[in-house]
């Protein structure tokens, strides 16, 4: 992975985190406390703003960065869950980072958020959009298909991932207060992840059409 | 969206600004990252760091001062803070005897005490508090919301470790009194997240929510808005058959606090007291000691919580006990 790509992908997720506004506000307030998409969009100006100095360092480097940044400028429960992410996966990742390495060192870090938030799959968080985006990657990675095809398959991964969140009951976070009444709304963080990947995956796609 | 405002991103900064010159005697501002400590600093105690989402207020930095806690951590409005104003803070305060930190119960603030925990380098531990009675407690969620019993952990908790107590002796003890606390709320309307600009939920005129959090986080139930006093009924209902199914006896009588959330008049919350006395009498419990005001509020919400402390002597000594800070005052 190269330092450029990173940056490329915070001012791309920036613009598209912005566009849904609206769709990440409702989903919180709806079932959780308004403040998610202020504190994404707070962590998401944090660093842009430090790209210049990002984009003169190593990936694995800029990935640690971007990780205490984001634990120091988030808050909230995203906070240390994003940054857990970002820290494990600049632990994991190898400095000749071969298609396959990043997909264990994508996995790696959401097996962190896991931990972090002593959450899994089915309770209604992020994890119900980036366990599966993991074990898809992983998987195509095998299988050996291109960039290419992986970036256009997952964005459908994450979507399928996200509405699953609809029927479930809620058992982290702010809306497990709420008990039956989570039950018909989409997780706001699932959402913002969605977001995040469909952000990424397009980029890997418009570079992988530049490129051929 | 009708508020005090110059720059929206510039209203935490401000507010804390302003509370540091209003109370220049007992606290001073740190920035970036951002912490109140105590204007003089204690020795040779445990030092009692909370923190939390802004707009509680006077929660947690109102709660900064002699006899109560010796640092406090604001977060973004209802967002929690992040671990490196826990680690700056902690450094400003240890003073030999470690560093206890007092959390309320929510995922986010959890979590970055937890990971500010694991990077000091002084001997540590938390006290969470869970004293919200609306959310069920179950082994399928985070558990139980930390609320307006938080200020009488933080009271008495502070008392004990003025007196040299150690670490542990103070974990047990603010556990004890976490424990002994239940509350619940109920909000007549919501709050708006000045960021956000718009009302957290939507709430009809003749409609209370049962149950609420301190962030406008729903609760129990959406019901119909009756008489004062029925509601008060459930709520210490709730509080009470809470205490039983944990086997925690207010015989010894309790400390009664009625919350408000901040735009709830006082006149009404001594209504609310009124109503909660009389209940009480006829539970046959005694009210100990009386707190009523907005000690941890939730914006602009309309509303109250009640909280009751199952007291006993260490507890009513040391919520006796003299203490200086900007919310609480008394004793000196």
């Amino acid at each position: 992975m190269q330092t450029s790509f990173i940056v490329q992908a915070i001012q791309s997720v920036y613009q598209d985190v912005l566009t849904h506004e609206a769709d990440i506000e409702k989903l919180d307030r709806e079932i959780g406390d308004g403040d998610h998409y202020i504190n994404l969009k707070r962590g998401c100006q944090t660093l842009q703003q430090l790209c210049p100095e990002l984009a003169e360092l190593t990936a694995q480097q800029a990935l640690q960065k971007i990780g205490m940044t984001l634990l120091s400028s988030v808050g909230g429960a995203s906070g240390p869950l994003l940054a857990s992410f970002f820290i494990t996966m600049a632990k994991t990742l190898q400095p000749t980072a071969s298609q396959k390495d990043i997909a264990l060192a994508f996995a790696e870090g959401v097996a962190a958020i896991g931990q972090r938030g002593k959450s899994g799959l089915g309770e209604k968080t992020m994890l119900d959009v980036l366990i599966p985006v993991a074990e898809q990657f992983k998987q195509m990675v095998s299988d050996g298909h291109s960039a290419l095809e992986i970036a256009q398959q997952l964005p459908h991964v994450a979507a399928e991932g996200l509405e699953s969140t609809r029927p479930l009951l809620a058992t982290k976070g702010r809306a497990a207060g709420l008990g039956e009444r989570a039950i018909g709304h989409l997780d706001a963080g699932a959402k913002s992840c969605e977001v995040i990947i469909n952000s990424v995956c397009r980029l890997v796609i418009a570079q992988q059409n530049s490129e051929q | 969206m009708k508020k005090f405002i110059n720059q929206v991103d510039d209203i935490l900064v401000e507010s804390l600004q302003g509370f540091a010159k209003a109370h220049a005697d007992i606290v001073k501002l740190h920035l970036s990252p951002n912490f109140i400590t105590r204007q003089h600093k204690a020795h040779n105690k445990v030092a009692l760091i909370s923190g939390g989402g802004s707009g509680h207020e006077p929660l947690h930095s109102g709660f900064v001062g002699k006899g109560m806690l010796d640092a406090a951590c604001p977060g973004y409005v209802f967002t929690s803070p992040s671990p490196d104003q826990m680690l700056a803070a902690a450094e400003a305060v240890e003073c030999g005897k470690g560093v206890l930190f007092i959390v309320k119960n929510y995922a986010g603030d959890v979590m970055n005490f937890e990971m500010a925990a694991e990077m000091l380098s002084v001997p540590n531990a938390t006290v969470l508090t869970n004293d919200d009675v609306a959310v069920l407690n179950s082994s399928y969620t985070t558990g139980r919301r930390g609320v307006a019993g938080t200020v009488i952990v933080e009271k008495t908790l502070g008392s004990l470790a003025e007196t040299g107590a150690d670490l542990a002796q103070c974990v047990a003890f603010g556990e004890k009194v976490n424990q002994r606390c239940g509350s619940m709320g109920v909000a007549l309307t919501s709050c708006t997240v000045p960021a956000a600009g718009k009302p957290t939920f939507d709430i009809a005129d003749h409609e209370i929510e049962m149950g609420v959090g301190i962030h406008g986080e729903p609760g129990r139930k959406r019901e119909k808005l009756r008489p004062a006093n029925d509601i008060v009924e459930d709520m210490i209902n709730a509080i009470l058959h809470d205490f039983e199914s944990r086997n925690i006896s207010p015989s010894q009588g309790v400390i009664l606090l009625v919350n408000g959330f901040a735009a709830t008049p006082l006149m009404e919350l001594y209504l609310l007291y009124h109503a909660a006395s009389d209940q009480l009498k006829q539970h046959g419990i005694n009210i100990q000691r009386s707190l009523v005001g907005n000690y941890t509020t939730a914006l602009d919400m309309a509303g109250a919580s009640i909280t009751l402390c199952a007291s006993d002597a260490e507890i009513l000594q040391h919520w006796d006990s003299p203490v200086h800070t900007a919310g609480l005052r008394w004793g000196i």
